[in-house]
C-alpha cells in the first residue's frame, strides 16, 4: 500500500460501500476511489452529470440531507463525488436510496401530461418524442445539424445512413470536428451523438443506399427499424445532396406508404427548401421536375458562367432548423405542418405551398398511393371552395400593340412540357415534353432473337 | 448539348424501350438485351468511324459494369479503366460512371472517381427517360468529359502515358 492510499483510506470503515449517483454502480472502494468513479461516469455521461447536479439542487432546497448539500455553485463533478465520498463516510445510508432506485431515472417532463387524459389527442406533450423513431440519410452538412436537434430533443431512436467519410473540407460546416477525419461520417456522428444524449438508440448504416445490394436492406430497416423492434419507423428524413439517392427513397417510401421529408440546398448555397412527402396526398418526388427556389441573383456577379458551386454552415443550419421544425410539428401535432417551404437567403424569402400529386407520374406505386388516399378521403364529408380568376383586360390599345413570340407556338409547345400551378417565387429546374407518338428520325433497337449470353459474348468478342 | 457532331453520333445510337429497372425481374432481362443491343451498335458505328473509344461489359445479373476507355492525345493513347454500378431508380436516374485512378486529380470528379458532368445533362436524361441508354450515357457523358478533361490534365502534367498503352 502506498502512503496515500494509507493517508486517504485513514478512519473509513473497512469494506463501505458507496454508490455512483449518476449510473447506480456500486463501488466497493470507499471515498476517494468511489468519488473517482463517478467523476469517470460523468465523463462519459455529462447528461447524467447534469441530472445529477439537479437532483442535488433540488434535494438541497428541500434540505434533504448530504446529497447535493455542498449546492449548485460547485458543479456537477464535486456534487456527485462529494455525495458519493460522503455517503462512504457516513456508511450507506442515502447511497443506498440512489441505487434502489437505479441510476437511469427519467424525469417528467414539464407541460400538460395528456397522457393522464383519456383519448390522448390533441398537442402531445415534449416528453412524447421519446416514442418516435426516425431515420435521416445522409449525415453531411444538414443531416449531421438534424441528428443533433433531434438527439438534444430526446428522440426515441435514430436510424443514419451515409457512406462518406468525415474530411477536413467539411470544416466549413457545423457539426463534425477536425480530429474525427477519416472515421465514417455515420461512425463519428454516433459517438458524438451518444455522448451528448445517451437516452437515445441510434442504428447506423455505412453504405449506399442507391445500389441494389443495399436498397433492399435499407426497405428492410425503414419496415422494421422502429422504437419497438418489427415496426416501421415513424418518418424518413432526406438530407442528401444528389437526385438520385432523393429518387431512390422516393421509390422506397412510394412502395411502403411511408412518409417523409425531403430537405435541400442548393448548390450556390443561397436557398434551401424542406418538403414534406405523404404518398398519395401530396406530390412525390417523381411527380414533377425538381423544384427550384427563384435564386434572383444577377447572372453578371458569377465568375463562371452557369455554376456556382459552394456551401455555407448558415444556409445549412437555417434548412435544418425548418426541416426539425416541420418535424416536431408533425410528430407531436401542434402549429401548421408545411408541405413546402423554401428559403431564400439573397431577400430573406420563405415561399410556402403544397402540390397534389400527377395522376400520370411515372412511379407506378405513386399512382397506387393515390388510388388508396382518394379512397379513404371519399369516405370523409367533402368541402369545396371554388375560386374565380379574373382575366386581365386592358382597357385601350390604341396602337393595337400585340405581343407575338420569335419562337412559333408550335415549337414552343412541343420543346416544352407542363409547368405545374406554382407560387412566386419556385419555378421548376426544367420540363419535360409531353410524350409524342412519332419519333423524329430515331433508331429503335430491335428484337433480334439473341439471347443476353449470346448479346454478353457478342460484345466481349468485339 | 451544343456540339453538332456529339447529336450526330447520338442520333446514330438505338433507343431504347423498355422502361425497366434491376428490381423489375423479367423485364429487367428485357432491358439488358437493349443496352447490350445499343452498345453492340454504337461501338460498330464507333469502328466504322474509326473512333472506337471504350469496352464496356457487366456482371452476370446486369447490375454492375466496368470496361476501359482510351483517349488519344497527340498521336499517344491513354487508357483508363472505368466502372459504374446500376442505381436502383435506373433509368429515370443515370449511373454515375467512375474512373477511379483519376480520383482526386481533377476538379470535375467526386469522392470514388465518380465524374462531375455539365448542369446539361441531368435534364436533358430527364426529357429522355427511357429512351436514353448506357449507350447514351457514355456518348453524351463520358466522351466529352474525356474530351475535355484529359488534354486539360495531360498539360497540366498529371497523368502520363503508360508504356503498354500503345495502338
Amino acid at each position: 500500500m502506498t502512503a496515500t492510499y494509507r493517508k486517504r483510506h485513514r478512519g473509513k470503515p473497512a469494506g463501505a460501500a458507496a454508490t455512483c449517483l449518476l449510473c447506480g454502480a456500486r463501488s466497493t472502494s470507499p471515498g476517494f476511489w468511489a468519488g473517482k468513479a463517478a467523476a469517470t461516469c460523468l465523463l462519459t455521461y455529462p447528461w447524467r452529470g447534469q441530472q445529477a447536479w439537479q437532483r442535488g439542487a433540488a434535494a438541497a432546497k428541500t434540505g434533504a440531507g448530504s446529497v447535493g448539500g455542498r449546492g449548485p455553485n460547485h458543479g456537477p463533478v464535486c456534487g456527485a463525488a462529494a455525495a458519493a465520498g460522503r455517503g462512504a463516510g457516513a456508511g450507506t445510508g442515502t447511497g443506498e436510496k440512489s441505487a434502489g432506485r437505479g441510476g437511469r431515472r427519467r424525469r417528467r417532463g414539464p407541460g400538460p401530461h395528456r397522457e393522464d387524459e383519456p383519448g390522448g389527442g390533441g398537442l402531445q406533450p415534449l416528453q412524447k418524442i421519446r416514442t418516435f423513431a426516425v431515420a435521416i440519410v445522409g449525415v453531411g452538412g444538414v443531416g449531421s445539424v438534424t441528428a443533433e436537434m433531434l438527439t438534444r430533443c430526446g428522440i426515441g431512436k435514430l436510424l443514419l445512413f451515409d457512406y462518406d467519410k468525415v474530411e477536413l473540407a467539411n470544416m466549413n460546416r457545423l457539426f463534425f470536428q477536425p480530429h474525427q477525419a477519416g472515421l465514417s461520417k455515420v461512425q463519428a456522428a454516433e459517438y458524438t451523438l451518444r455522448n451528448i444524449n445517451p437516452d437515445v438508440l441510434f442504428e447506423v448504416h455505412n453504405y449506399n443506399i442507391t445500389t441494389v445490394e443495399n436498397f433492399q436492406h435499407f426497405m428492410d430497416r425503414i419496415s422494421n427499424g422502429g422504437l419497438e423492434e418489427g415496426k416501421p419507423i415513424d418518418l424518413v428524413l432526406s438530407c442528401v445532396d444528389n437526385f438520385e439517392a432523393r429518387m431512390a427513397i422516393n421509390t422506397a417510401c412510394n412502395e411502403l406508404g411511408q412518409t417523409w421529408m425531403e430537405s435541400g440546398v442548393s448548390e450556390n448555397a443561397v436557398s434551401g427548401h424542406i418538403q414534406l412527402i405523404i404518398p398519395g396526398e401530396s406530390a412525390c418526388f417523381a411527380c414533377a421536375p425538381p423544384l427550384v427556389v427563384a435564386a434572383n441573383i444577377d447572372e453578371k456577379t458569377l465568375k463562371r458562367e452557369g455554376v456556382c458551386a459552394a456551401s455555407l454552415p448558415t444556409t445549412m443550419g437555417v434548412v435544418a432548423g425548418i426541416l426539425v421544425q416541420n418535424v416536431l410539428k408533425f410528430l407531436l401535432n401542434f402549429g401548421t405542418v408545411s408541405f413546402y417551404l423554401g428559403y431564400n437567403a439573397m431577400q430573406d424569402f420563405f415561399p410556402t405551398m403544397s402540390m397534389k400529386p400527377n395522376p400520370q407520374c411515372d412511379d407506378r406505386n405513386c399512382r397506387k398511393q393515390q388510388e388508396e388516399y382518394k379512397k379513404k378521403v371519399a369516405a370523409l364529408p367533402k368541402q369545396e371552395a371554388v375560386q374565380e380568376e379574373e382575366e386581365i383586360i386592358h382597357e385601350d390599345n390604341e396602337w393595337g400593340i400585340e405581343l407575338v413570340s420569335e419562337v412559333s407556338e408550335e415549337e414552343l409547345k412541343n420543346s416544352s412540357g407542363p409547368v405545374p400551378d406554382l407560387p412566386e417565387g419556385i419555378t421548376v429546374a426544367y420540363t419535360i415534353p409531353k410524350k409524342q407518338e412519332d419519333s423524329v428520325a430515331e433508331v429503335t433497337v430491335e428484337d433480334s432473337g439473341e439471347s443476353l449470353e449470346d448479346l454478353m459474348a457478342k460484345m466481349k468478342n468485339m | 448539348m451544343a456540339d453538332e457532331a456529339v447529336r450526330r453520333v447520338v442520333s446514330e445510337i438505338p433507343v431504347l424501350k423498355t422502361n425497366a429497372g434491376p428490381r423489375d425481374r423479367e423485364l429487367w432481362v428485357q432491358r439488358l438485351k437493349e443496352e447490350y443491343q445499343s452498345l453492340i451498335r454504337y461501338v460498330e458505328n464507333n469502328k466504322n468511324a474509326d473512333n472506337d473509344w471504350f469496352r464496356l461489359e457487366s456482371n452476370k445479373e446486369g447490375t454492375r459494369w466496368f470496361g476501359k476507355c482510351w483517349h488519344i492525345h497527340d498521336l499517344l493513347k491513354y487508357e483508363f479503366d472505368i466502372e459504374f454500378d446500376i442505381p436502383i431508380t435506373y433509368p429515370t436516374t443515370a449511373p454515375e460512371i467512375a474512373i477511379p485512378e483519376l480520383d482526386g486529380k481533377t476538379a470535375k470528379m467526386y469522392r470514388g472517381g465518380k465524374i462531375c458532368l455539365t448542369d446539361h445533362f441531368k435534364p436533358l436524361w430527364a426529357r429522355n427517360v427511357p429512351k436514353f441508354g448506357l449507350a447514351h450515357l457514355m456518348a453524351l457523358g463520358l466522351g466529352p468529359w474525356l474530351a475535355v478533361e484529359i488534354p486539360d490534365l495531360i498539360q497540366k502534367g498529371v497523368i502520363q502515358h503508360k508504356e503498354k498503352c500503345s495502338q
